[in-house]
């Protein structure tokens, strides 16, 4: 078994209200020197067997088709461990 | 004329939409999101609510619904489709339509009666409307904010194909201030305001909606 995240942030001229939120949360709870925020989602993959270019290939495919809205976001992929199976 | 209204789960203004077809001389056809087809409608409405409870992105779960592959076929084939907030973004998610709609930028969900223009009204959606008409329907999301790059915001308005635009208040940071746009064909129309719920003068702002809804059946007469 392998892991593959895929991380899915706005693009940078998109407005993020949300991230927005928490950076204006962060002052009124004494926590300074933070100039922006923004928020994005993280997704886990498990895969069974090996981690192929094949295999990854299809995951920008998932990432792009489902995962993202390429209008408004952005995405990386990456293996992050093989998993103890 | 037939129309479907289709349900998704988390559907909640289906059955008004489903009336308001009703009201403007149509008959309402329900459809359900699993459907694998249209049952020979003539036209379909999408309707508002938190389809897939908005999860992964509102609309996105919603567009790779069975029904959905049929509303997108028959749409390539110039069947008039409506998608009314829930269902705008849905029509986006499909890329039936440019842009994407995005958490309003005030970060509160928004509920007001909406002075809206209608600057398209060779839709079969807008037909009954006068040129620029200016109209108040129920307005209500959290996501609203419609966005597109710059480049495909000016080819919008330079082919005519923003349907509505707000007027007096922008409610949730559309960009250029669009309510609604349409496809390069026209018959495809994504709309974030409610003219379902302003049909009858018992409830709701008024009967500034019914034009969306009487237009179709002018066209089966005509």
């Amino acid at each position: 078994m392998a892991r593959v995240v895929v991380d899915v942030m706005l693009k940078s001229e998109i407005l993020d209200p949300q991230g927005k939120a928490v950076a204006g949360a962060l002052p009124r709870l004494g926590f300074d020197g933070v100039l922006d925020v923004r928020q994005g989602k993280r997704f886990e993959l498990e895969l069974e067997g090996e981690v192929t270019p094949e295999r990854l290939a299809e995951i920008e495919r998932i990432a792009e088709t489902l995962l993202s809205n390429p209008v408004i976001e952005d995405f990386t992929v990456h293996v992050e461990s093989p998993v103890e199976a | 004329m037939r129309v479907g209204v289709v349900t998704f789960p988390g559907s909640l203004d289906d059955v008004d939409a489903q009336r308001a077809v009703r009201f403007g001389g149509n008959e309402a056809v329900p459809l359900w999101h699993g459907d694998h087809d249209l049952r020979g409608v003539d036209a379909v409405v999408l309707p508002g609510g938190f389809s897939y409870g908005d999860y992964l992105r509102c609309g996105a779960i919603s567009r790779f619904s069975p029904v959905m592959t049929e509303v997108i076929a028959a749409a390539g084939k110039g069947m008039p489709v409506l998608g009314i907030c829930n269902g705008f973004q849905i029509l986006c998610e499909s890329h039936l339509l440019p842009g994407a709609l995005i958490r309003n930028d005030h970060r509160k969900f928004v509920c007001r009666d909406q002075v809206l223009r209608i600057e398209n009204n060779r839709t079969p959606w807008t037909s009954s409307y006068a040129a620029n008409a200016e109209i108040t329907v129920v307005l209500k999301n959290g996501e609203g904010s419609y966005v597109a790059d710059d480049e495909t915001l000016d080819r919008l308005e330079g082919e005519g194909r923003v349907v509505a635009r707000y007027l007096e208040v922008n409610p949730n940071g559309s960009l250029r201030d669009i309510a609604g746009v349409t496809n390069e064909r026209g018959n495809v129309v994504g709309l974030m305001p409610h003219p379902e719920h302003a049909i009858e003068d018992l409830c709701g702002p008024g009967t500034d909606g019914l034009g969306f809804f009487t237009g179709l059946a002018a066209q089966a007469f005509a």
